[in-house]
């Protein structure tokens, strides 16, 4: 008997399912092993690491006077941050940073392109782990560079006690301060990269499953206005492309101006 | 949340969120527009800062997203 409505339940049409988290979470590729771990977001991300990887050892291989198109877009890549962002956020002192800062920036631009590659269509960095980790990464360099400036007190005394307030105001902006700086900032950091990537996946999958419910479905006007589902997930995906982008962007800036505010003296 | 039930509570969490930074982004990137079209020759100076301030706003509504899903 329950089996009898158990099959009905699944040959009935349910109607349009939204996508949602369950979506984000993929099955083990070697179940019952002791690799069990291994999903497919691990291995894009690997991926992504090997990519940057040969991208910028093959591209400052030749270092020719004249660069081809290769070593062109390598240049420019690792030009833009290091002008764009480390030299106009961070200043004086810039060059030590300009590694960390173009590594972060290409992985996370790799790792959201994935999002809109063929066969992956993934966005790794839309599982809050990998990010945070990331997040964690400039967390560890911006208060280490901190402390190595002014040492563990004197840091965490100029972030809370920033110079030049009147005294009534301490007891409310020291804690404030200390929370921003401590857990405020990776986590948003953190936060606005999946977030983003999510809400852009969710996107694409509403307007794909939408468009091929709808194509596939008896109703004839639902057959004809699927077409335009379909074209919006095309503009969308593009439109995608530019958000990834400007996310790893924004990521690279804000590490920058993390670090650009713990080398400074004043807060 | 269960994943096949669809209720109307979490798109209204976002709905509200998304109004006040909304109104935000286009603030900051009108005053960026037309910063850029009295000095052309500012945008470099200009850019970071207004997509400093497009990431911090820009967080409020994310953060009503994730509510949305929870």
């Amino acid at each position: 008997m329950s089996s009898t409505i158990v099959a009905m339940a699944h040959t009935a049409d349910p109607g349009f399912v939204p996508p949602g988290i369950g979506d984000f979470n993929y099955p083990p590729i070697f179940p019952g092993t002791a690799v069990e771990w291994v999903t497919k977001p691990l291995l894009a991300s690997v991926l992504a690491a090997v990519l940057v990887f040969v991208f910028f050892t093959v591209g400052a291989r030749k270092r020719a006077l004249v660069p081809g198109r290769f070593q062109f877009a390598v240049e420019s890549t690792y030009t833009f941050i290091r002008n764009g962002v480390a030299r106009d956020v961070i200043g004086h002192g810039f060059e030590k940073y300009v590694p960390f800062l173009v590594t972060v920036f290409a992985f996370i631009a790799v790792n959201n392109l994935f999002g809109i590659i063929p066969l992956i269509q993934f966005p790794t960095l839309a599982r809050f782990g990998f990010p945070l980790m990331l997040a964690i990464c400039s967390w560890l360099v911006y208060l280490g560079i901190g402390i190595r400036r002014a040492g563990f007190f004197g840091y965490f005394k100029s972030v809370m006690f920033p110079p030049g307030l009147p005294v009534f105001i301490y007891p409310l902006l020291a804690p404030i301060e200390l929370l921003q700086v401590l857990v405020v900032r990776p986590f948003s950091l953190a936060l606005r990269l999946t977030a983003n990537m999510f809400a852009g996946h969710i996107l694409l999958l509403l307007f794909t499953l939408g468009g091929t419910y709808m194509l596939t479905n008896e109703n004839l006007v639902l057959k004809v206005l699927a077409p335009f589902s379909l074209a919006g997930a095309i503009g969308l995906t593009s439109f995608e492309a530019f958000i990834e982008v400007l996310q790893a962007y924004i990521f690279t800036l804000l590490t920058a101006l993390y670090i650009a505010e713990a080398m400074s003296e004043e807060h | 949340m269960d994943p096949q039930k669809f209720t109307l509570a979490g798109p209204l969490v976002y709905a509200i969120a998304a109004v006040g930074p909304g109104i935000g982004i286009g603030l900051i990137f009108a005053a960026y527009v037309s910063g850029v079209a009295r000095q052309p020759e500012a945008n470099n100076i200009l850019r970071p800062i207004a997509f400093l301030g497009f990431a911090l706003v820009e967080i409020l509504a994310l953060i009503g997203l994730v509510f949305a899903f929870l």
